[in-house]
């Protein structure tokens, strides 16, 4: 390398990278929070000249829309509960895959994994068929049980668990692949010495198993909360965020109001809202780890 | 949802991906290739079903103009509303495209559709669907089909039409005394904005005050076909939780689950194909009833889709001609034929042979007395917060009046741009 400095020659070589994060991301984020202190609409489309400049207007109406409030604890109804859950149900397979017990480990894997990569609207058909209330294999349960009927996707108390169970359901297999990821990694001297010590497979569980496991929690942690956080697909098949606004999320309500009405000044503004809400909880949570494993 | 999406990139070996890559360049050049060719002819975007059914007559189009060639690129209905203003947007749009009435509004505001001449025998289409085209004076779209929703019963249950509101709360209420806990006199889907509207205009309410820039819905005649609506969930006549309470709508109407049904001209060939056999002579259509006072039939909504010509089309005479082929009568009636689509002139109802059909005769009678939508972009949102408010109302999370006054300030908030428009229109005149 004849001419420039190293520095000048690493900017080049990320220079292409630079200008497609530039134009692809940068540029339309930043359009975005512009947007948001418009009320770009249909009127302002063709005519420019019908653009207002509104300042903190778009979420002064945010605050006063009982839909958004709606909206805001359904998906943190949604992180809350589906999200552990889904991390329960992910360690839980996970450890049922690595169980010295288990056989045809590799077919049991691809069928828990295969929920993760199929389209969620054929999924969506079949589970709207489960959820029937009067023809549907779950209800046909419950009354084997001796339970009464559920109307799961009508009934406004039943339709957000609904949603969760199919969340929970479709992505539990991409963080059970994580974590058994993290469990190959444990090393086996480690069992050992705790099984010559007289731990029974609960204490090995919780004294080696899930610490050895702490680095892993942490990113499945964060990534299921930055994507829980961003419920739309599910509510939009099953459910359009009905029966009375209960499985009505962020991004829905983001998208109805961008792309449905076209008020892209709104839709900006409650994108803004979702990204503080998804940064700041994302910091938070990587600040508890930082300081449990401070403790220990 | 996130980890799905990525989880999926990660799984592909990353040669594999390569690979789609460069497929996806090929698609993109091929689809440069297309675009050249588009000077040659008038792009037409139809949706759903019309979409595939409208090629089947665009030979004889061509014979008859040998110059101009059609190509029809289907769009799909749930994605069509946006497709066009992103199309608006990136100056894309066809020639000609296919565009539901209460979407002209919106095509108006934008500039985007090309006023036509007004059609020269007026007398020749339904009248309250002739006026849904016209814009602030304007005639933006040429009637292509239409449609309406009115009653869908069971004869042998109902022994004869009502045709005032009283007559027909009589019928729903012995309709549930017959069909007992598990049954109901009539199911309304959920969250349909359209049963609601439909009886407030019927009961004489006007749904917007001051030039469509203030709610109306606390007026009396509003006020009056909410309560009727309302008031259908709470006498238990109607499930709360709308169509979700039934399997299939067909198999549920065929054993009596229900009476009533508020639908349109899509379900008369669904009705005459999925019903059994045995049940065939046992359904029938009726015009809306009316409220005490009002003339029968009440009125309903005026639907159905229109063909408009873009502004920015560079073939206007070629896609005004196709226009003006597909709307005359002997190819509404051939439409007819291919998709069940009611014919928007009359003189093709004779030619389909409609007037023979008592089910289609309903929607005749109907349609002679139905009432657009305001005329205005905002229609489709203030749609979408009445049935949110109305369905509010029928689960009884709240009374009709709490509903309506919520509803006025919702309709007020969505109309403020208006307002602010309208403001500065006159202060600059």
């Amino acid at each position: 390398m004849s001419g420039g400095r190293p520095s000048t020659a690493g900017w080049w070589l990320v220079a292409p990278a630079l200008l497609v994060i530039g134009v692809f991301f940068a540029v339309p984020v930043a359009a975005g929070l512009l947007l948001a202190f418009t009320d770009f609409d249909v009127y302002a489309i063709a005519r420019p000249d019908r653009l207002r400049v509104v300042g903190l207007a778009n979420w002064g109406r945010l605050a006063h829309d009982a839909r958004f409030w709606v909206a805001l604890r359904n998906t943190a109804y949604f992180v809350l509960v589906g999200g552990p859950l889904s991390i329960a149900a992910s360690l839980a397979a996970a450890l049922l895959l690595e169980a010295r017990l288990a056989r045809a480990k590799a077919l049991f894997r691809t069928i828990y994994f295969l929920p993760v990569v199929t389209t969620l609207v054929a999924v969506a058909v079949v589970w709207r068929d489960l959820y029937h209330p009067r023809h549907g294999l779950l209800n046909a349960a419950l009354a084997l049980l001796g339970l009464p009927a559920v109307d799961w996707l009508g009934d406004p108390r039943w339709a957000m668990p609904a949603i969760i169970l199919l969340a929970v359901w479709k992505n539990f297999g991409f963080n059970m692949v994580i974590f058994v990821a993290g469990l190959q990694a444990i090393p086996e001297r480690l069992y050992d010495a705790a099984r010559l010590d007289g731990a029974s497979a609960w204490q090995r569980l919780r004294h080696v198993t899930l610490p050895m496991l702490a680095p892993t929690f942490v990113f499945v942690g964060v990534i299921t909360l930055i994507g829980y956080f961003q419920l739309f697909a599910e509510p939009y098949v099953m459910t359009q965020g009905g029966p009375a606004n209960a499985t009505l999320s962020v991004v829905l309500l983001m998208y109805e109001e961008g792309f449905r009405w076209w008020n892209m000044g709104t839709g900006s503004a409650i994108a803004c809202v979702l990204l503080g809400i998804i940064a700041s909880s994302t910091v938070l949570q990587l600040r508890l780890r930082t300081a449990e494993a401070e403790r220990e | 949802m996130g980890p799905a999406g990525g989880a999926a990139a990660a799984l592909i070996p990353r040669r594999a991906r390569v690979r789609r890559l460069a497929a996806a360049a090929l698609v993109l050049a091929a689809a440069g290739c297309g675009r050249g060719e588009r000077g040659s002819a008038v792009v037409l975007w139809a949706m759903g079903r019309e979409g595939e059914a409208v090629p089947a007559l665009l030979p004889e189009f061509e014979r008859a103009h040998p110059d101009v060639r059609v190509r029809v690129q289907q769009i799909p209905w749930s994605a069509a509303h946006e497709k066009l203003l992103t199309a608006f947007v990136g100056d894309a749009l066809p020639d000609v495209f296919q565009a539901g009435s209460t979407w002209l509004a919106e095509l108006a505001v934008l500039g985007a559709a090309e006023p036509l001449e007004p059609t020269s025998d007026p007398d020749d289409w339904f009248p309250g669907i002739l006026d849904a085209n016209v814009v602030e004076g304007a005639t933006l779209g040429v009637p292509w089909y239409v449609d309406t929703r009115l009653l869908f019963y069971r004869r042998d249950l109902v022994p004869e039409a009502p045709r005032t509101w009283d007559a027909w709360l009589a019928a729903m209420t012995r309709a549930k005394a017959r069909a007992g806990p598990d049954g109901w006199a009539i199911v309304l889907p959920s969250r349909e904005w359209e049963p609601p509207v439909i009886l407030a205009l019927q009961a004489g309410g006007t749904l917007l005050r001051d030039g469509d820039t203030r709610g109306n819905f606390r007026s009396a005649g509003v006020r009056a076909g909410f309560a009727f609506y309302t008031d259908l969930f709470r006498r238990g006549l109607a499930p709360r939780s709308g169509e979700t309470a039934t399997a299939n709508v067909y198999q549920d109407f065929a054993r009596g689950f229900f009476v009533f049904f508020v639908t349109g001209p899509w379900n008369l060939g669904e009705f005459a194909r999925r019903l059994p056999p045995d049940m065939q002579p046992r359904w029938a259509t009726a015009p809306w009833p009316a409220p005490a006072g009002a003339p029968w039939p009440g009125v309903s909504l005026a639907g159905g889709s229109s063909l408009v010509v873009a502004r920015t089309s560079r073939r206007k005479a070629a896609a005004r001609a196709l226009v003006a082929y597909l709307t005359a009568p002997a190819q509404q009636a051939r439409f007819y034929g291919l998709t069940g689509d009611l014919p928007a002139r009359l003189s093709a109802w004779g030619r389909a042979g409609l007037h023979d059909d008592p089910r289609a005769r309903a929607f005749w009678i109907q349609l002679q007395s139905v009432r657009s939508t305001p005329k205005i972009p905002e229609w489709e949102r203030i749609a979408a917060k009445i049935g949110q408010w109305a369905e509010a109302a029928a689960r009884d999370e709240m009374t009709t009046d709490q509903a309506l006054t919520a509803l006025d300030r919702d309709v007020d908030d969505v109309l403020a741009k208006r307002r602010w428009l309208l403001g500065r229109r006159e202060a600059g005149e």
